[in-house]
């Protein structure tokens, strides 16, 4: 997709303007916060499963080379081809000349976000392609022109009246004089509508939640179960999946599976959790006669050697996004980009480059809630942190954040010169808001004082209230 | 299956505590998550509690399956046709063994296969599975075990937790997705 990642103030002020959005940011929010809560809270070992769960994806970074070669070994091995893209374009290039190879009209996919990342779809449609996304979700935001909102949810953003109304005007085919009014209806058409789509498609595509070294599995977790249609019904399956995903062993990548799942929806398992193994086999009935995996890295391996490596643990639970303030407050689109919340707000400028987002790592109150819920305990908080320092030393900070910033530093560094000026504005604004107790409008804020007012500052420091108390009491 | 070279994550491994009786486990969490599931002490009973289920839905007899030998000693009653092939659209109900079942998680495992083939796990309404108790391990690393032992990965190795689901919609939970719409699990005492 395009990147947006500027203008997020001006994309944050619409969200929240935006009721719809806010009724439906309310609503993912408080479900998706209670289900994972049930389900540590039935789990005694998640805090040791979730400390396993960094400890194996440490190692797998350790040895990234290592396993991602074991991962092409094994998967050649059972009939599968591995291929290599540094970047989104080569990615997208190897999935169209497969596609371009078995002469495919009609491809379906399966929900990628590494897809979304590298704008599979627009590069597969550029070139004649029909793609139709089967992930309810996915289905939707592709009719409705729309980018992913949310890892996991990727249509969280849309009520059922706008889905309904998406569905009339693109079903055409069906009769009707009313759009849909309850979710089963919606989910029962989609159902009619895919199914012939799923057995007519040339080519599947989906992504991948974890490749396994030892085996050369793909492993794919789904509710809904089409990603098992899409690798099993057309006769070619191709995986988009960025390299870091590699685990070791089967051991492994069950203890990822086990925080996965609670994390993600509250699920110990979902409906649908499965390892694909290279292409149908010589007596297998069904299944694809050819199987693809594209590992791409686009900004991956640049970051392994510095503080951001941290943040390829990721295993894409969305926990994070889910108990964000920022995030429940404006939705995915604001950040402007595929990955949004806590974890895009470091990946996007990562991958991107900081000068594309300028404002993400500032979207955060840095409250710490991210970091305790990520299964996975990347230091998100700490991370941003360091992002901002970054824009601030390569002066990509908007002057209207660097110079109060700037201002603030070189009072910081001269107590008196603070001591002075704060006498003098306490002073200054403690009497003028006395009358009141607080101020409704300030020149230069008026933007922070239209949604609330701020408190009479007292006409006395803190400073020099102290030092008046020790001379009255010098005990 | 490959490889010694690979070796795998330090630390020690931690795993859910499964305690008792696997069997009553895995009947409580499958059931939580959605499958219908009825015990029967004996191969010559699973007949009989297919055919309930499928009344009570008022769907025909005519089953798609996978090759499991049980099924071909079974006598089925007249009126059941069972036809051993992949699923196609149109087709109601498919019947298959399973490779194993998790207490831990309340999981099946179906592997594709030339017996097994893979479109009868998820193109159908209903997806009938029958499980021996024998069948029933403890934790997920067991299956990983039983792979070993035998041939290695198959094509497709699928945990199948309840029926078909979508959340896509308002949040709501919403059964019968792209896959069955019902899971009924026939659970022999064998
Ligand atoms: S950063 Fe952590 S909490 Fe956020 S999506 Fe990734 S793994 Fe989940």
């Amino acid at each position: 997709m395009n990147t947006t990642a500027h203008g997020f103030k001006e994309r944050s002020v619409k969200a929240l303007q935006n009721t719809t959005l806010q009724e439906a940011l309310a609503r993912a929010y408080g479900g998706f916060v209670h289900k994972r809560q049930a389900a540590i809270d039935a789990l005694p070992e998640f805090d040791a499963l979730c400390e396993q769960a960094r400890r194996i994806k440490d190692h797998a970074l350790d040895h990234l080379d290592h396993y991602l070669e074991g991962f092409e070994a094994a998967l050649t091995a059972e009939g599968g081809k591995v291929h290599w893209a540094r970047t989104p374009e080569e990615a997208c290039q190897q999935v169209v000349a497969i596609c371009r190879a078995h002469q495919a009209r009609r491809i379906t996919k399966g929900k990628s976000m590494v897809g979304e990342e590298i704008a599979l779809n627009e590069a597969l449609e550029a070139n004649g392609f029909e793609v139709v996304e089967t992930d309810l979700g996915e289905y939707i935001i592709q009719l409705a022109k729309e980018p992913p909102s949310h890892i996991i949810a990727p249509a969280v953003h849309k009520t059922r009246g706008e889905i309904a109304q998406l569905f009339h005007t693109f079903h055409q085919r069906i009769e009707r004089s009313q759009p849909l009014a309850e979710v089963p209806d919606i989910v029962e058409e989609s159902r009619q509508v895919l199914r012939s789509v799923f057995l007519s498609a040339d080519v599947g595509i989906t992504g991948a939640n974890f490749l396994v070294a030892e085996t050369g599995s793909v492993v794919l977790v789904t509710n809904e179960g089409n990603g098992d249609l899409v690798s099993t019904l057309p006769p070619v399956h191709i995986v988009v999946s960025s390299i870091e995903k590699v685990v070791p062993t089967l051991e492994d990548v069950t203890t990822l599976l086990r925080v996965l799942g609670r994390s993600a929806t509250g699920q110990a398992m979902t409906a649908y959790t499965s390892l694909l193994t290279g292409p149908r086999r010589a007596d297998d009935r069904d299944g694809p006669s050819a199987m693809h995996v594209v590992l791409v890295d686009n900004g991956r391996s640049a970051m392994l050697g510095t503080a951001f490596r941290d943040m390829l643990r990721c295993i894409r639970c969305g926990a994070c996004l889910n108990h964000c303030p920022v995030y429940g407050a404006i939705g995915g689109h604001a950040y402007g980009w595929v990955y949004p919340g806590p974890m895009g707000a470091i990946l996007t400028p990562r991958i991107l480059g900081l000068r594309a987002a300028p404002d993400l790592p500032q979207a955060c109150t840095l409250n710490g809630r991210c970091q305790d819920v990520c299964p996975v305990h990347i230091p998100l908080p700490a991370l941003l942190r360091k992002l901002r320092m970054e824009a601030f030393t390569q002066r990509i900070t908007p002057p209207r954040a660097r110079f109060p910033l700037a201002l603030w530093a070189l009072l910081a560094k001269h107590p008196r010169l603070y001591h002075g000026v704060m006498t003098l504005a306490a002073g200054l604004l403690g009497r003028l808001g006395q009358r009141r107790g607080r101020f409704r409008t300030l020149p230069f804020a008026r933007g922070w004082t239209e949604g609330r007012a701020l408190p009479t500052p007292a006409v006395q420091t803190f400073q020099s209230c102290w030092k008046h108390r020790r001379r009255s009491d010098p005990s | 299956m490959p490889s010694e070279s690979i070796g795998g994550a330090p630390g020690t491994a931690v795993r859910p505590a499964v305690d008792g009786d696997c069997v009553a486990h895995f009947t409580r969490r499958i059931t939580a998550a959605g499958a219908s599931l009825v015990r029967t002490e004996s191969f010559a009973t699973i007949p009989e509690a297919v055919r309930a289920f499928l009344d009570e839905l008022g769907f025909s007899y005519n089953l798609v399956c996978s090759g499991e030998r049980a099924f071909d000693t079974i006598a089925w009653p007249a009126g059941f046709t069972l036809a051993l092939r992949t699923a196609a659209d149109g087709d109601h109900s498919s019947l298959t063994g399973v490779v194993a079942a998790v207490a831990e998680t309340g999981s099946l495992v179906v592997a594709a296969a030339h017996h097994s083939p893979n479109t009868l796990h998820f193109l159908p309404e209903n997806h009938i599975a029958v499980v021996r108790t024998s069948q029933v391990l403890r934790h997920l690393e067991d299956v990983w075990r039983l792979m070993r032992e035998h041939s290695g990965m198959p094509r497709a190795l699928t945990f199948i937790t309840g029926p078909s689901r979508t959340a896509d919609v308002e949040q709501t939970i919403q059964i019968g997705a792209h896959g069955p719409r019902r899971l009924h699990v026939v659970l022999v005492d064998a």
